[in-house]
């Protein structure tokens, strides 16, 4: 059974998969993607991926893709039948600049969907990614979180702008979606309502 | 004080809801360790030496006499019949029972209490000012803030997981008693030159292994931007923070590794498209908010009181206390008073139920209803009548909260230390309390005068040993417990990081350590001078000087 939520106008429910990642093939050298060394990746434009890793990753021929963000920036111009054809997303780390898809993808709506990959559940940059996605650059598509994925952060991601959520394999996604709904009444403006508790009840002392 | 709506509650009511079921799935194995850590942290339960502990949050320090009579009967059914009150502000129980902890939390929240991220990877509780609201050089009263910024932090969905913790401290005063210029962010409140409410804000000041003082990131900012210029700075944080390495993660350090201009050009980047956004403060916001702090409904009293002018002349012991316990307050006839959780022999900040009890009728009978916890770990009465002092007095004296020693030597800031925490590295109850005994002479201690002690079981910090003016810091050293000191660290506006004045000592020489950095300060302080401001004059040398004279004579014999 998939192990996919999805939202649909708000209502979750579990959906077939119909997507395929694809994925970086190992690299020779260790990744130097560690936490934090964004800062010093910005100032330096060192790169996390190789280029023979992303020559040498196989996209497959047909049906529904999700790419990693180096792949689809290295490879878009041998892709744009794909693209045009709503068969192509992208997905990223939660350590990777959004600003690189943005410069090399300024219709982030022609992707039917972009995926973020978070390693550790305990990783909050896919929060702000999610947000930054929505509110700043005006993605209206699916918005998937992808990895470490688990019931108790749904709520989270849901209110970062996610609309849905591949819940690890090892768990079990019917039980994880009443989280989606752990706080009905949430205090401050986020991604999937902009309005804080002050501006959308009247709050009488 | 700020009483809960229907959203408020909802809030607190789901969150109890969320924990239980966190809680069951934890016992019956479908979450592992790892993954049930922040959820419970994130409710201020850490798994101790001895059994969990639990951290209640107490917004801003603020407390009603409800809340604490509530407190003390948690600490009484579910813990040993005492608390333990934090540099935080908080509350915290050192014996709970993990499975208990969902009971307790309904219990707080009939009264409108929880432990919502008192620990964890998130948006701590917003201190401020214990004087907030009476102190005569208030300018703003910053609880309402601080209360719009509690809301706003509460389950923030885009910072929920941060690489490390945050803390937010507002004051609204000239003389700072937040130490707002040691925390993530430092916001202080004035009037700008047009007589509006504005911001000072600080960033990336922190204690813990690597104490920095904050960097002032925006000299003016106006109220109603408080929220998303906070968000701009965490979001900032959030993306680059380092989450490779627990001891690098804070924001000072990625403020220090980008330099406060570069990260200053992040943040202003990153507001360019927050400011004005929905969660821009409303003024009608600011207002109902605001209604909750109003003045309390205070009588016209004159200044003096004959009975009470008469009881310091003839009651010596009450004259001491009245000394070091009272506080100035903004409305004639009325002082704020210190209740001292540090009586000599015992663990600083601890109460018992029945100590709660008796401060929360305290309250109730003389200060309105409410109360405040000190981040110097005492209970405050902000509101009492002059004429009702003598009456407090004796009644706090009946139950051990009279020790005349609030802001002297024994008067020391403390963790709980490795008699509890396990991540200390060393024991910092004993070293307080041998500390107290060894100078438990009331003259003596009025003599050595104003002096803060704060003692850190490890550099973690808690009892803020980097900003007393003697700090003491439990380390580990080939598996054994020793302690460094530190001299010349202040909390305030003239805020300052201690300096180490060499190796460190075992814990049966600390009492005599500090007796000699005293016995130094009593030679050659001027007239009027503090310690602090001794050691700043004079610099750590002849106090170092003379602390280790003897050690090094005994290196000396053994040489020869």
């Amino acid at each position: 059974m998939s192990n996919l939520i999805q939202l649909t106008n708000g209502k979750a429910h579990i959906s077939d998969d119909d997507w395929q990642l694809v994925k970086l093939p190992a690299s020779q050298v260790e990744a130097r993607k560690q936490a934090g060394k964004i800062v010093l990746f910005k100032l330096t434009g060192e790169k996390t991926v190789s280029d023979e890793q992303i020559a040498n990753t196989v996209i497959p021929a047909h049906g529904k893709i999700i790419l990693p963000l180096t792949v689809f920036i290295a490879r878009k111009a041998e892709l744009q039948t794909r693209l045009s054809k709503n068969e192509l997303g992208v997905w990223l780390d939660t350590h990777e600049v959004l600003h690189t898809l943005i410069e090399n993808q300024a219709d982030l709506n022609a992707l039917p969907i972009i995926a973020v990959h978070v390693e550790r559940f305990a990783d909050g940059r896919i929060f702000s990614l999610g947000t930054l996605l929505r509110t700043r650059y005006g993605f209206k598509n699916d918005l998937r979180a992808i990895g470490d994925v688990l019931r108790d952060q749904l709520f989270f991601l849901k209110r970062s702008g996610f609309s849905s959520f591949a819940i690890r394999a090892d768990r079990n996604a019917t039980q994880a979606m009443i989280s989606l709904n752990d706080f009905s009444t949430p205090y401050q403006g986020a991604a999937d309502e902009a309005q804080p508790a002050f501006r959308r009840y009247h709050r009488a002392v | 004080m700020y009483k809960y709506d229907e959203i408020d509650q909802t809030i607190v009511d789901e969150r109890v809801a969320q924990y239980r079921d966190q809680t069951r799935r934890y016992l019956a194995g479908e979450l592992s360790e790892d993954e049930f850590r922040p959820l419970r942290l994130q409710n201020g339960l850490y798994i101790q030496r001895h059994a969990p502990m639990l951290r209640i949050a107490v917004p801003y320090g603020l407390l009603s006499s409800q809340q604490l009579r509530k407190l003390g009967d948690i600490a009484n059914q579910y813990d040993k019949a005492y608390g333990h009150f934090t540099t935080r502000q908080n509350m915290q129980l050192n014996w709970p029972k993990l499975e208990n902890v969902p009971d307790i939390l309904a219990e707080l929240a009939t009264v409108q209490m929880h432990a919502i991220q008192t620990s964890g990877n998130c948006i701590r509780n917003i201190t401020t000012d214990q004087f907030a609201g009476v102190a005569p050089d208030e300018v703003i009263d910053p609880r309402a803030m601080a209360e719009i910024i509690r809301q706003w932090s509460t389950f923030h969905p885009e910072f929920a997981l941060l690489p490390r913790k945050f803390k937010i401290a507002v004051s609204g005063t000239k003389n700072d008693r937040a130490v707002v210029q040691a925390h993530d962010i430092g916001m202080e409140f004035y009037l700008d030159s047009n007589q509006q409410v504005a911001i000072k804000v600080w960033v990336g000041g922190g204690l813990g292994r690597t104490p920095i003082l904050g960097s002032v990131i925006r000299e003016h900012l106006e109220w109603q931007h408080a929220l998303t210029y906070c968000e701009a700075i965490v979001r900032v944080y959030n993306l680059h923070g380092r989450r490779d390495n627990a001891y690098k993660a804070r924001i000072k350090i990625l403020v220090k590794a980008l330099g406060i201009d570069e990260f200053k050009r992040q943040v202003e980047a990153e507001w360019s498209h927050l400011k004005d956004a929905p969660n821009t403060i409303t003024e009608a916001e600011l207002a109902r908010v605001a209604t909750h702090f109003e003045p309390m409904p205070y009588e016209t009293l004159p200044a003096h009181d004959a009975s009470f002018d008469a009881a310091i002349v003839s009651n010596v012991a009450f004259a001491a206390w009245a000394k070091r316990s009272l506080h100035a307050h903004k409305v004639a006839g009325y002082r704020a008073v210190t209740l001292s959780l540090k009586p000599h022999g015992q663990a600083p900040g601890d109460a018992t139920s029945l100590q709660m009890q008796v401060v929360a009728d305290l309250a109730e009978q003389y200060s309105f209803g409410e109360l405040r916890v000190s981040h110097e770990q005492n209970l405050i009465l902000a509101d009492v009548k002059i004429s009702d002092l003598f009456a407090v007095w004796q009644k706090a004296r009946a139950h051990g909260l009279a020790s005349p020693n609030v802001g002297l030597l024994s008067d020391i800031i403390c963790c709980p230390g490795g008699d509890f925490c396990s991540l200390a590295n060393a024991k910092s109850i004993p070293i307080a309390i041998a500390i107290q005994m060894q100078f438990d002479n009331l003259d003596y201690l009025h003599d050595i005068g104003d002096i803060e002690l704060n003692i850190s079981g490890c550099m973690n910090a808690c009892g803020h040993h980097h900003v007393g003016h003697i700090g003491i810091l439990g380390i580990d050293k080939d598996g054994s417990e020793w302690y460094q000191v530190t001299i010349g660290g202040s909390q305030g506006n003239d805020a300052s990081i201690g300096s180490v004045i060499g190796p460190a000592f075992s814990a049966d020489e600390m009492p005599n350590v500090v007796q000699k950095l005293i016995d130094v300060y009593l030679q050659e302080r001027n007239a009027e001078e503090r310690f602090i401001d001794t050691v700043r004059r004079l610099g750590i040398t002849p106090f170092k000087a003379h602390v280790y004279a003897d050690k090094a004579l005994a290196k000396n014999e053994v040489a020869a």
